[in-house]
């Protein structure tokens, strides 16, 4: 490490943290291992037949409808246009898509970001804060505790303090030569833009968003882990598009990935003095690839909407 | 004659000429100029709403950019269909503009919202809002949308359609005779889909309308 990049590690150290009400204040990565065949290898969770009708199983659907439907069933908490189930497939449930089973018995877990140990109630807030762009539920109220039954309930029988296979998504590696913006333009296009729209925009059904915005207003803000080029190249290559997972090239994936994360979205709540630098030296610099505070078409990005 | 009255004068002109524009009412009762492009309402019925027991599909409703697709795609052979393919080369494209804005005008059928949240024990019910992901099918209304009730100009309705259309389109795409979806998106659903599987989740989304089709 050079010297004006520590200088600038220890002042960031040393900045206190001003935005308190940040739970969780990283959306840290998770090294992940080649895909595993999701079909034989991967824990298989109980099914929804299963699920017995009394208060447990009462509370376990409520936090599955809540999972699927994020706006309709947790409103105050939702501050886009995106539901859990958008980057978690299968209603949490499919392996490699970063299922609720494989993460639950994870937590608690050290996270060296925010360097304490986190709960999964702070992991669940960090999805709502940064993910779904709004605020945490209470710690103590019905939405967590709702998510956190339908998590306990998908990890039954799950071996505990291990890393499952299936975990998270399967990373990709990066092209050889770097992500190619106009490459991924032309991706988009062709593959991505029939369902989220020329512009990234999403589409609706009525009121409803079916098929999420990828960038602006209504999409995930900066802090979100899916900002990342790398973990959305992951869940690009695993899950899209929708039902076709895996029939993207890794590169085209990467190229991609690249150019969804180009665009301007909400900006990061972890903002430091309304600095776009001093945010992105402590929260995004050593965050995987990814393009915040980046000058991109002459236009920095990071500015937030 | 003073200049200044041209405009006027064409205007007259353009009056007097006989139109060539389509009138939509027309094009749907009667048929189009081309004797070969029979009436819309034949099969369509009085205000669109299909003919279920023959498996004529409800048209109310439907975005106006999908029924042109599909219009050109008979035409094309993309879906192949021998009732539709000489009718729909037989439109003239200001024919086709004016009866599918009409039919997009018209209402769709009420439905009470049903998302993935909702209970699914049943075939049909676990297609429709749970998929089945161990075979990369997603969910119907993931693209059509709560209900079925249809999003954009690609992904059409599914309510308000007959279990018979329904089955019989699932049918076609599984034997090659339909292909024109978008990156065969709905292909490799239906070519994944047991004879069952059509049968139910046709069933399912034809009966959230009271009566099916005629709603």
């Amino acid at each position: 490490m050079n010297a004006p990049t520590s200088a600038l590690l220890l002042i960031a150290l040393a900045t206190p943290a001003h935005a308190a009400d940040i739970a969780m204040d990283d959306q840290s990565q998770i090294t992940t291992a080649a895909a595993v065949p999701a079909s034989n290898a991967a824990f298989q969770p109980p099914l929804e037949s299963q699920l017995e009708d009394n208060a447990f199983g009462k509370l376990v659907q409520q936090g599955r409808a809540i999972f699927v439907d994020t706006k309709t069933h947790a409103p105050d908490y939702v501050g886009n246009s995106l539901a859990c189930t958008n980057c978690h497939l299968e209603q949490g449930r499919k392996a490699n898509s970063a299922p609720l089973w494989a993460a639950y018995t994870m937590y608690p877990a050290y996270r060296k970001k925010n360097d304490k140990v986190n709960s999964y109630t702070e992991r669940l807030q960090g999805c709502f804060q940064f993910s779904m762009n709004g605020k945490a539920p209470e710690a103590n109220g019905p939405v967590i505790a709702a998510l956190t039954a339908y998590s306990y309930w998908l990890a039954t029988g799950a071996p505990t303090g291990q890393e499952l296979p299936g975990r998270a998504y399967p990373s990709v590696s990066e092209p050889k030569g770097g992500f190619d913006l106009a490459q991924g333009e032309k991706v988009y296009a062709a593959q991505c833009a029939v369902c989220h729209g020329k512009n990234g925009e999403g589409q609706k059904a009525g009121e409803d968003y079916v098929l999420p915005p990828l960038w602006g207003a209504d999409s995930f803000n900066w802090g979100a882990g899916m900002h990342r080029i790398n973990t959305a190249a992951a869940f690009i290559k695993e899950n899209m598009p929708l039902g076709k997972g895996g029939t993207l090239s890794d590169e085209d994936a990467w190229h991609v990935a690249a150019f969804m994360n180009s665009h301007e979205r909400p900006q990061d709540p972890r903002l430091i003095d309304g600095s776009v630098e001093k945010t992105r030296d402590k929260y995004h610099a050593n965050d995987g690839v990814n393009l915040y505070g980046k000058t991109i078409n002459g236009q920095m990005l990071g500015k937030g909407l | 004659m003073n200049l200044a009255h041209w405009p006027f004068a064409g205007l007259l002109l353009a009056l007097a000429l006989p139109t060539h524009a389509a009138d939509a009412a027309t094009v749907y009762s009667k048929g189009g100029s081309n004797p070969a492009a029979m009436a819309c309402v034949t099969c369509h019925g009085a205000e669109g709403e299909g003919l279920a027991a023959a498996g004529f599909p409800r048209l109310a409703g439907l975005s106006a950019g999908y029924l042109k697709k599909q219009l050109a795609d008979f035409a094309s052979g993309a879906r192949a269909n021998p009732i539709m393919q000489p009718i729909a080369a037989a439109l003239t494209a200001e024919e086709a503009d004016a009866v599918t804005a009409l039919l997009a005008n018209k209402p769709s059928p009420q439905v009470e919202r049903i998302s993935r949240a909702a209970p699914a024990a049943e075939l049909g019910a676990v297609l429709a809002l749970r998929g089945a992901w161990e075979r990369n099918i997603p969910e119907c209304v993931s693209c059509h949308g709560p209900s079925g009730v249809g999003v954009g100009e690609t992904f059409p309705p599914l309510v308000g359609q007959s279990a018979q259309y329904l089955s019989a389109q699932l049918v076609a795409w599984q034997q090659g005779t339909r292909k024109n979806d978008p990156n065969d998106l709905m292909g490799h659903i239906a070519r994944s889909l047991s004879q069952d599987e059509v049968n139910a989740v046709s069933q399912y989304f034809a009966t959230l309308t009271e009566t099916g089709a005629g709603q």
